[in-house]
Protein backbone atom coordinates (compact mmCIF):
# COMPACT_ATOMS: atom_id res chain seq x y z
CA UNK A 1 0.00 0.00 0.00
CA UNK A 2 1.23 3.47 -0.85
CA UNK A 3 0.15 6.77 0.63
CA UNK A 4 -1.42 9.18 -1.83
CA UNK A 5 -3.21 12.50 -1.78
CA UNK A 6 -6.07 12.71 -4.24
CA UNK A 7 -7.16 16.24 -5.07
CA UNK A 8 -10.74 16.43 -6.28
CA UNK A 9 -11.76 19.74 -7.85
CA UNK A 10 -15.50 20.28 -8.30
CA UNK A 11 -16.72 23.07 -10.59
CA UNK A 12 -20.07 24.19 -11.88
CA UNK A 13 -20.68 23.00 -15.41
CA UNK A 14 -20.17 25.56 -18.13
CA UNK A 15 -23.29 27.66 -18.43
CA UNK A 16 -24.62 27.04 -14.92
CA UNK A 17 -25.18 30.33 -13.16
CA UNK A 18 -22.85 31.01 -10.21
CA UNK A 19 -24.42 33.83 -8.15
CA UNK A 20 -21.79 33.58 -5.41
CA UNK A 21 -18.98 34.02 -7.90
CA UNK A 22 -20.82 36.95 -9.48
CA UNK A 23 -21.21 38.59 -6.06
CA UNK A 24 -17.52 38.01 -5.34
CA UNK A 25 -16.58 39.53 -8.69
CA UNK A 26 -18.65 42.62 -7.90
CA UNK A 27 -16.97 42.93 -4.51
CA UNK A 28 -13.54 42.78 -6.16
CA UNK A 29 -14.62 45.49 -8.59
CA UNK A 30 -15.78 47.64 -5.68
CA UNK A 31 -12.26 47.28 -4.28
CA UNK A 32 -10.97 48.74 -7.53
CA UNK A 33 -9.75 45.56 -9.23
CA UNK A 34 -10.21 45.08 -12.94
CA UNK A 35 -11.31 41.61 -14.01
CA UNK A 36 -13.35 40.04 -16.77
CA UNK A 37 -14.81 37.01 -15.03
CA UNK A 38 -14.45 34.93 -11.93
CA UNK A 39 -15.26 31.27 -11.39
CA UNK A 40 -15.22 29.46 -8.07
CA UNK A 41 -14.55 25.80 -7.40
CA UNK A 42 -14.41 23.45 -4.43
CA UNK A 43 -11.21 21.52 -3.84
CA UNK A 44 -11.08 18.41 -1.67
CA UNK A 45 -7.72 16.94 -0.65
CA UNK A 46 -8.16 13.30 0.27
CA UNK A 47 -5.32 11.41 1.96
CA UNK A 48 -5.65 7.71 1.32
CA UNK A 49 -3.67 4.50 0.94
CA UNK A 50 -4.03 2.31 -2.11
CA UNK A 51 -2.23 -0.46 -4.01
CA UNK A 52 -1.50 1.78 -6.96
CA UNK A 53 -1.98 5.30 -8.24
CA UNK A 54 -4.71 3.96 -10.53
CA UNK A 55 -6.56 2.43 -7.58
CA UNK A 56 -6.26 5.69 -5.64
CA UNK A 57 -7.64 7.61 -8.63
CA UNK A 58 -10.51 5.18 -9.06
CA UNK A 59 -11.51 5.52 -5.40
CA UNK A 60 -11.34 9.32 -5.51
CA UNK A 61 -13.41 9.38 -8.71
CA UNK A 62 -15.99 7.19 -7.01
CA UNK A 63 -16.09 9.66 -4.09
CA UNK A 64 -16.70 12.48 -6.55
CA UNK A 65 -19.43 10.56 -8.38
CA UNK A 66 -21.26 9.51 -5.25
CA UNK A 67 -20.98 12.56 -3.02
CA UNK A 68 -18.47 15.32 -3.67
CA UNK A 69 -19.99 16.42 -6.98
CA UNK A 70 -23.59 16.59 -8.14
CA UNK A 71 -23.51 15.44 -11.78
CA UNK A 72 -26.57 17.57 -12.57
CA UNK A 73 -24.63 20.79 -12.09
CA UNK A 74 -20.97 19.87 -11.63
CA UNK A 75 -17.92 18.67 -13.52
CA UNK A 76 -14.95 17.42 -11.56
CA UNK A 77 -11.36 16.36 -12.05
CA UNK A 78 -9.04 14.27 -9.93
CA UNK A 79 -5.28 14.53 -9.51
CA UNK A 80 -3.31 11.99 -7.49
CA UNK A 81 0.13 12.52 -5.99
CA UNK A 82 2.40 10.47 -3.76
CA UNK A 83 2.29 11.63 -0.20
CA UNK B 1 -51.45 4.15 8.89
CA UNK B 2 -49.26 7.11 9.69
CA UNK B 3 -47.35 9.67 7.69
CA UNK B 4 -43.71 9.62 8.77
CA UNK B 5 -42.03 13.03 8.91
CA UNK B 6 -38.33 12.30 8.81
CA UNK B 7 -36.28 14.47 11.09
CA UNK B 8 -32.61 14.86 10.28
CA UNK B 9 -30.13 16.84 12.34
CA UNK B 10 -31.00 20.40 11.34
CA UNK B 11 -34.56 19.79 10.12
CA UNK B 12 -36.73 22.63 11.40
CA UNK B 13 -40.07 22.34 9.61
CA UNK B 14 -40.84 18.87 10.94
CA UNK B 15 -43.11 20.17 13.70
CA UNK B 16 -44.82 22.60 11.33
CA UNK B 17 -45.59 19.68 9.03
CA UNK B 18 -46.91 17.62 11.94
CA UNK B 19 -49.21 20.42 13.09
CA UNK B 20 -50.42 21.16 9.59
CA UNK B 21 -51.20 17.51 8.91
CA UNK B 22 -52.92 17.18 12.31
CA UNK B 23 -55.05 20.21 11.43
CA UNK B 24 -56.21 18.33 8.35
CA UNK B 25 -56.94 15.21 10.42
CA UNK B 26 -54.04 13.30 8.87
CA UNK B 27 -52.21 11.07 11.32
CA UNK B 28 -48.50 11.86 11.30
CA UNK B 29 -45.47 11.39 13.49
CA UNK B 30 -41.92 12.69 13.51
CA UNK B 31 -39.35 9.96 12.95
CA UNK B 32 -35.69 10.43 13.85
CA UNK B 33 -33.72 9.31 10.80
CA UNK B 34 -31.49 6.94 12.77
CA UNK B 35 -34.54 5.03 14.01
CA UNK B 36 -35.46 3.88 10.51
CA UNK B 37 -38.79 4.00 8.73
CA UNK B 38 -41.70 2.62 10.82
CA UNK B 39 -43.42 -0.43 9.32
CA UNK B 40 -46.85 1.24 9.29
CA UNK B 41 -45.65 4.23 7.27
CA UNK B 42 -48.39 5.28 4.86
CA UNK B 43 -46.65 8.40 3.58
CA UNK B 44 -43.36 10.24 3.96
CA UNK B 45 -42.55 13.91 4.44
CA UNK B 46 -38.99 15.09 3.88
CA UNK B 47 -39.33 18.35 5.81
CA UNK B 48 -37.67 21.71 5.41
CA UNK B 49 -34.72 22.97 7.39
CA UNK B 50 -30.97 22.95 7.12
CA UNK B 51 -30.06 19.30 7.49
CA UNK B 52 -26.38 18.92 8.37
CA UNK B 53 -25.96 22.66 8.12
CA UNK B 54 -26.24 22.47 4.33
CA UNK B 55 -22.65 21.17 4.36
CA UNK B 56 -21.24 20.43 0.92
CA UNK B 57 -24.59 21.18 -0.78
CA UNK B 58 -28.09 21.63 0.62
CA UNK B 59 -29.51 18.15 1.16
CA UNK B 60 -26.33 16.30 0.17
CA UNK B 61 -25.61 14.72 3.55
CA UNK B 62 -29.19 13.75 4.41
CA UNK B 63 -29.53 12.17 0.98
CA UNK B 64 -26.73 9.73 1.86
CA UNK B 65 -28.10 8.74 5.28
CA UNK B 66 -29.19 5.10 5.69
CA UNK B 67 -32.94 5.82 6.02
CA UNK B 68 -32.95 7.11 2.45
CA UNK B 69 -32.72 3.62 0.95
CA UNK B 70 -35.91 2.74 2.87
CA UNK B 71 -37.52 5.93 1.55
CA UNK B 72 -36.47 5.03 -1.98
CA UNK B 73 -37.95 1.53 -1.66
CA UNK B 74 -41.19 2.89 -0.20
CA UNK B 75 -41.44 5.44 -3.01
CA UNK B 76 -40.93 2.72 -5.61
CA UNK B 77 -43.74 0.72 -3.98
CA UNK B 78 -46.14 3.64 -4.32
CA UNK B 79 -45.92 5.18 -0.84
CA UNK B 80 -46.54 8.92 -1.27
CA UNK B 81 -43.42 11.01 -0.65
CA UNK B 82 -43.45 14.81 -0.38
CA UNK B 83 -40.21 16.79 -0.12
CA UNK B 84 -40.54 20.40 0.98
CA UNK B 85 -37.74 22.96 0.72
CA UNK B 86 -34.71 21.22 2.22
CA UNK B 87 -36.74 18.05 1.66
CA UNK B 88 -36.94 18.98 -2.02
CA UNK B 89 -33.18 19.48 -2.11
CA UNK B 90 -32.79 16.07 -0.44
CA UNK B 91 -35.22 14.52 -2.94
CA UNK B 92 -33.15 15.76 -5.86
CA UNK B 93 -29.87 14.76 -4.22
CA UNK B 94 -31.22 11.20 -3.75
CA UNK B 95 -32.33 11.02 -7.36
CA UNK B 96 -36.00 10.55 -6.34
CA UNK B 97 -36.60 13.58 -8.55
CA UNK B 98 -34.59 15.07 -11.40
CA UNK B 99 -32.52 18.23 -11.24
CA UNK B 100 -30.92 20.20 -8.45
CA UNK B 101 -31.94 23.13 -6.28
CA UNK B 102 -28.99 25.46 -5.92
CA UNK B 103 -28.05 29.03 -4.99
CA UNK B 104 -30.73 31.64 -5.71
CA UNK B 105 -29.94 33.94 -8.60
CA UNK B 106 -29.96 36.80 -6.07
CA UNK B 107 -27.37 34.96 -3.94
CA UNK B 108 -29.63 35.87 -1.00
CA UNK B 109 -31.92 33.98 1.34
CA UNK B 110 -35.47 34.83 0.30
CA UNK B 111 -38.48 34.62 2.59
CA UNK B 112 -41.67 35.81 0.90
CA UNK B 113 -45.06 34.78 -0.39
CA UNK B 114 -45.14 33.69 -4.02
CA UNK B 115 -47.75 32.62 -6.52
CA UNK B 116 -47.67 29.17 -8.05
CA UNK B 117 -49.50 27.89 -11.08
CA UNK B 118 -50.83 24.35 -10.76
CA UNK B 119 -49.54 22.67 -13.92
CA UNK B 120 -51.66 19.53 -13.65
CA UNK B 121 -54.33 18.40 -11.23
CA UNK B 122 -54.37 14.65 -11.83
CA UNK B 123 -51.90 14.00 -9.01
CA UNK B 124 -52.62 13.40 -5.33
CA UNK B 125 -50.84 16.66 -4.48
CA UNK B 126 -52.93 18.84 -6.78
CA UNK B 127 -56.29 17.06 -6.98
CA UNK B 128 -57.77 19.79 -4.75
CA UNK B 129 -57.01 22.47 -7.35
CA UNK B 130 -57.96 23.22 -10.92
CA UNK B 131 -55.35 22.92 -13.63
CA UNK B 132 -53.92 26.39 -14.15
CA UNK B 133 -55.15 27.57 -10.74
CA UNK B 134 -52.95 30.15 -9.01
CA UNK B 135 -52.19 29.50 -5.36
CA UNK B 136 -50.25 31.55 -2.81
CA UNK B 137 -47.61 29.82 -0.72
CA UNK B 138 -44.52 31.13 1.09
CA UNK B 139 -40.93 30.35 0.19
CA UNK B 140 -37.97 30.55 2.57
CA UNK B 141 -34.73 29.44 0.97
CA UNK B 142 -31.28 30.46 -0.17
CA UNK B 143 -30.84 27.52 -2.55
CA UNK B 144 -34.05 27.15 -4.48
CA UNK B 145 -32.99 27.82 -8.04
CA UNK B 146 -33.98 24.80 -10.09
CA UNK B 147 -31.21 23.66 -12.41
CA UNK B 148 -31.32 20.98 -15.04
CA UNK B 149 -30.02 20.68 -18.57
CA UNK B 150 -32.41 22.10 -21.17
CA UNK B 151 -32.54 18.72 -22.87
CA UNK B 152 -33.59 16.84 -19.72
CA UNK B 153 -35.95 19.61 -18.62
CA UNK B 154 -37.70 19.43 -21.97
CA UNK B 155 -38.10 15.69 -21.50
CA UNK B 156 -39.69 16.29 -18.11
CA UNK B 157 -42.04 18.84 -19.64
CA UNK B 158 -43.01 16.43 -22.41
CA UNK B 159 -43.67 13.80 -19.71
CA UNK B 160 -45.79 16.37 -17.83
CA UNK B 161 -43.68 16.08 -14.70
CA UNK B 162 -43.70 19.78 -13.77
CA UNK B 163 -46.13 20.21 -10.89
CA UNK B 164 -45.86 23.93 -10.02
CA UNK B 165 -44.34 26.98 -11.67
CA UNK B 166 -43.70 30.40 -10.13
CA UNK B 167 -46.10 32.86 -11.73
CA UNK B 168 -47.68 36.26 -11.26
CA UNK B 169 -51.16 36.78 -9.83
CA UNK B 170 -52.67 36.12 -13.22
CA UNK B 171 -50.88 32.82 -13.66
CA UNK B 172 -48.23 34.05 -16.08
CA UNK B 173 -44.87 32.35 -15.37
CA UNK B 174 -42.92 35.55 -16.05
CA UNK B 175 -39.28 36.28 -15.25
CA UNK B 176 -40.44 38.94 -12.77
CA UNK B 177 -42.48 36.34 -10.87
CA UNK B 178 -39.56 33.94 -10.68
CA UNK B 179 -38.11 34.54 -7.20
CA UNK B 180 -34.87 32.61 -7.51
CA UNK B 181 -33.95 32.20 -11.18
CA UNK B 182 -35.34 28.66 -11.48
CA UNK B 183 -35.14 27.22 -15.00
CA UNK B 184 -38.53 27.53 -16.70
CA UNK B 185 -39.94 28.91 -13.40
CA UNK B 186 -40.04 25.38 -11.96
CA UNK B 187 -41.10 25.38 -8.29
CA UNK B 188 -42.09 21.73 -7.89
CA UNK B 189 -41.73 18.50 -9.85
CA UNK B 190 -42.85 14.91 -9.84
CA UNK B 191 -40.62 11.86 -9.58
CA UNK B 192 -41.05 8.70 -11.65
CA UNK B 193 -44.45 8.24 -10.02
CA UNK B 194 -47.14 10.83 -9.43
CA UNK B 195 -46.99 9.88 -5.75
CA UNK B 196 -43.50 11.37 -5.42
CA UNK B 197 -43.23 15.14 -5.48
CA UNK B 198 -40.85 17.85 -4.31
CA UNK B 199 -41.33 21.60 -4.11
CA UNK B 200 -39.41 24.53 -2.65
CA UNK B 201 -42.45 26.48 -1.33
CA UNK B 202 -43.87 25.50 2.07
CA UNK B 203 -47.45 24.15 1.98
CA UNK B 204 -47.27 23.43 5.73
CA UNK B 205 -46.83 27.18 6.30
CA UNK B 206 -49.99 27.88 4.33
CA UNK B 207 -52.33 25.44 6.07
CA UNK B 208 -53.24 26.74 9.54
CA UNK B 209 -55.83 29.55 9.20
CA UNK B 210 -54.23 31.38 12.14
CA UNK B 211 -51.04 32.08 10.20
CA UNK B 212 -52.39 33.33 6.88
CA UNK B 213 -53.43 31.91 3.54
CA UNK B 214 -54.39 28.24 3.53
CA UNK B 215 -53.71 27.40 -0.10
CA UNK B 216 -51.18 24.75 0.95
CA UNK B 217 -53.83 22.48 2.43
CA UNK B 218 -54.60 20.83 -0.89
CA UNK B 219 -50.99 19.71 -1.33
CA UNK B 220 -50.86 18.05 2.09
CA UNK B 221 -54.23 16.40 1.41
CA UNK B 222 -52.31 14.36 -1.13
CA UNK B 223 -51.57 11.99 1.71
CA UNK B 224 -55.30 11.26 1.97
CA UNK B 225 -55.86 10.69 -1.71
CA UNK B 226 -52.63 8.96 -2.76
Amino acid sequence: MTAYTATVTVRLKHGVLDPEAETTKQALERLGFELEALRSADRFEVDLEADSIAAARERAEDMAERLLANPTIHDYDVEVDDR
Amino acid sequence: MTVSIIRFGGSNCDRDAERALAHLGIDAEIVWHEDGLPADTSGIVLPGGFSYGDYLRAGAMAARSPIVSAVREAAADGTPVLGVCNGAQIGCETGLTDGAFTTNESARFQCEHVHLRVERNDTPWTAAYDEGEVIEIPIAHGEGRYELSERRLTELEVDDRILFRYCDEDGEPSAAANPNGSKHNVAGILGDRKTVAVLMPHPERATLPAVGPTDGQGILRGFETA
